[in-house]
């Protein structure tokens, strides 16, 4: 039933969680206080989950026997859509955090309108369930920014820094493609510039509670993720990701 | 009488969920149908969390108690109508809370956390409403840990979603 465009909508989704979801995971046994490495590798597991059935879903709708390990393992980085703010290295915590808020309130957003919107009633199954995850991590995240924003001299140093660091990547959020273009038409995808608006005066009001300065949003943005041009932080995040599944094809537990 | 769907249902509140080992799949209301095609019998559940690790136990506890009259039994998860914890009964709330959980509160649909409110989570030894969240993310993914302030008692509270 799936046209490769509605296949590559749900592999952006899968592809955001689950690249997300890894790099969360390096947090493991590294997270600057017991209460958070648990947290962290808690979230982690939520992007996994959500990636998993948005994977098993891309896998029924390819057909051909495919399975959603086929996508998360056995698919170089070029075939990828995921955002490339997802993709950067976790940096430090205040790094990790601004991201889980920047790009967390917009996956919220997102998310929020699959689950309730969306002519795809599967995709909306498993976004009415993440959205309520995600809710959580929005939560989560916003408390450390104003934390950490208003805080001492020195987390507001690196948490301004880490703002400035990933603002040019808030911009691919939002920049429609042909994609992103079909998916409206279509009634599965929601309309960027709309969730924009609302991502805006959330993430405004946040920076204000947590005394930063709010980055212009005309600046240079980086963009090319969804169309498979990354970093070159995802290649070596999937060779550590892939290489068990490849060294050892169709290894189970 | 092993092959009437109450029977399933009644076998069904044997298994447990792994991580709240007092409240069983039923309780819970993860499991959602028990259906009879011939002599196949399929029992179809929910999820509590997309990524939660004990559901892969909680599928194969049901297959358990169901081999001795059913070794063909299928357990199939399904995502649509999404877990909620409107599902959870008041037993199982009251149960909860008599293990030192605080139940989940509220509506699951509530949206002011985006812009930083907090819900108040009663302490479920004393009941004060004086209580602190230490962290979102507790023992469990559906768990958030926190710390009473009157009687000093840390808790678990189930988050609601």
């Amino acid at each position: 039933m799936a046209n490769s465009a509605h296949l590559n909508y749900v592999l952006r989704l899968a592809d955001d969680a689950v690249i997300q979801g890894q790099r969360l995971s390096e947090w493991c046994g590294h997270g600057p206080i017991l209460e958070e490495d648990i947290a962290l590798t808690n979230l982690a597991l939520d992007c996994i989950g959500q990636a998993r059935a948005l994977y098993a879903l891309a896998a029924e709708r390819a057909g051909a026997g495919q399975t959603e390990d086929d996508f998360a393992y056995f698919r170089d980085e070029e075939a990828f859509r995921n955002h490339l703010m997802v993709e950067l290295p976790k940096g430090d915590f205040g790094f990790t955090l601004m991201r889980q808020f920047l790009f967390g309130a917009f996956n919220w957003l997102r998310m929020e309108h699959l689950s309730g919107q969306t002519q795809d009633a599967e995709l909306a199954a498993i976004a009415t369930k993440a959205v309520k995850e995600l809710r959580y991590h929005v939560e989560h995240a916003r408390d450390w920014v104003v934390r950490l924003g208003d805080g001492t001299e020195e987390s507001h140093r690196r948490v301004a820094e880490s703002l400035a660091t990933l603002w040019s990547y808030t911009g691919e959020l939002f920049a429609p493609d042909s994609i992103d273009d079909w998916a409206l038409q279509a009634g599965i995808g929601p309309d960027l510039t709309a969730l924009h608006g609302r991502w805006t005066a959330i993430v405004e009001a946040t920076l204000k509670e947590a005394t930063l300065e709010i980055p212009s949003p005309t600046g240079w943005m980086q963009s090319g993720g969804k169309a498979g041009r990354h970093s070159e932080h995802l290649g070596y995040l999937l060779a550590e990701m892939q290489s068990l599944a490849r060294k050892h094809p169709g290894v189970a537990w | 009488m092993v092959n009437s769907e109450s029977a399933i249902w009644k076998r069904l509140e044997t298994v447990v969920d792994p991580e709240l080992p007092f409240l069983n799949v039923v309780e819970m209301g993860m499991v959602r149908e028990v259906e009879f095609t011939g002599d196949d019998l399929v029992v179809r559940i929910t999820p509590t969390y997309t990524g939660c690790p004990a559901t892969d136990v909680i599928v194969n506890d049901i297959r358990s108690v169901l081999r001795a009259t059913h070794p063909l039994a299928r357990v199939e998860i399904v995502q649509h109508p999404a877990w909620t914890t409107d599902w959870i009964g008041p037993e199982a709330r009251a149960k909860m809370a008599a293990n030192g959980i605080a139940p989940p509160e509220g509506s699951s649909n509530d949206k002011s956390f985006l812009l930083g409110k907090k819900s108040v989570v009663p302490c479920p030894r004393c009941g004060s409403l004086d209580t602190q969240l230490v962290s979102a993310f507790g023992s469990t993914a559906c768990k958030a840990h926190y710390t009473c302030k009157a009687c000093l008692e840390p808790f678990d509270h189930f988050k609601c979603f």
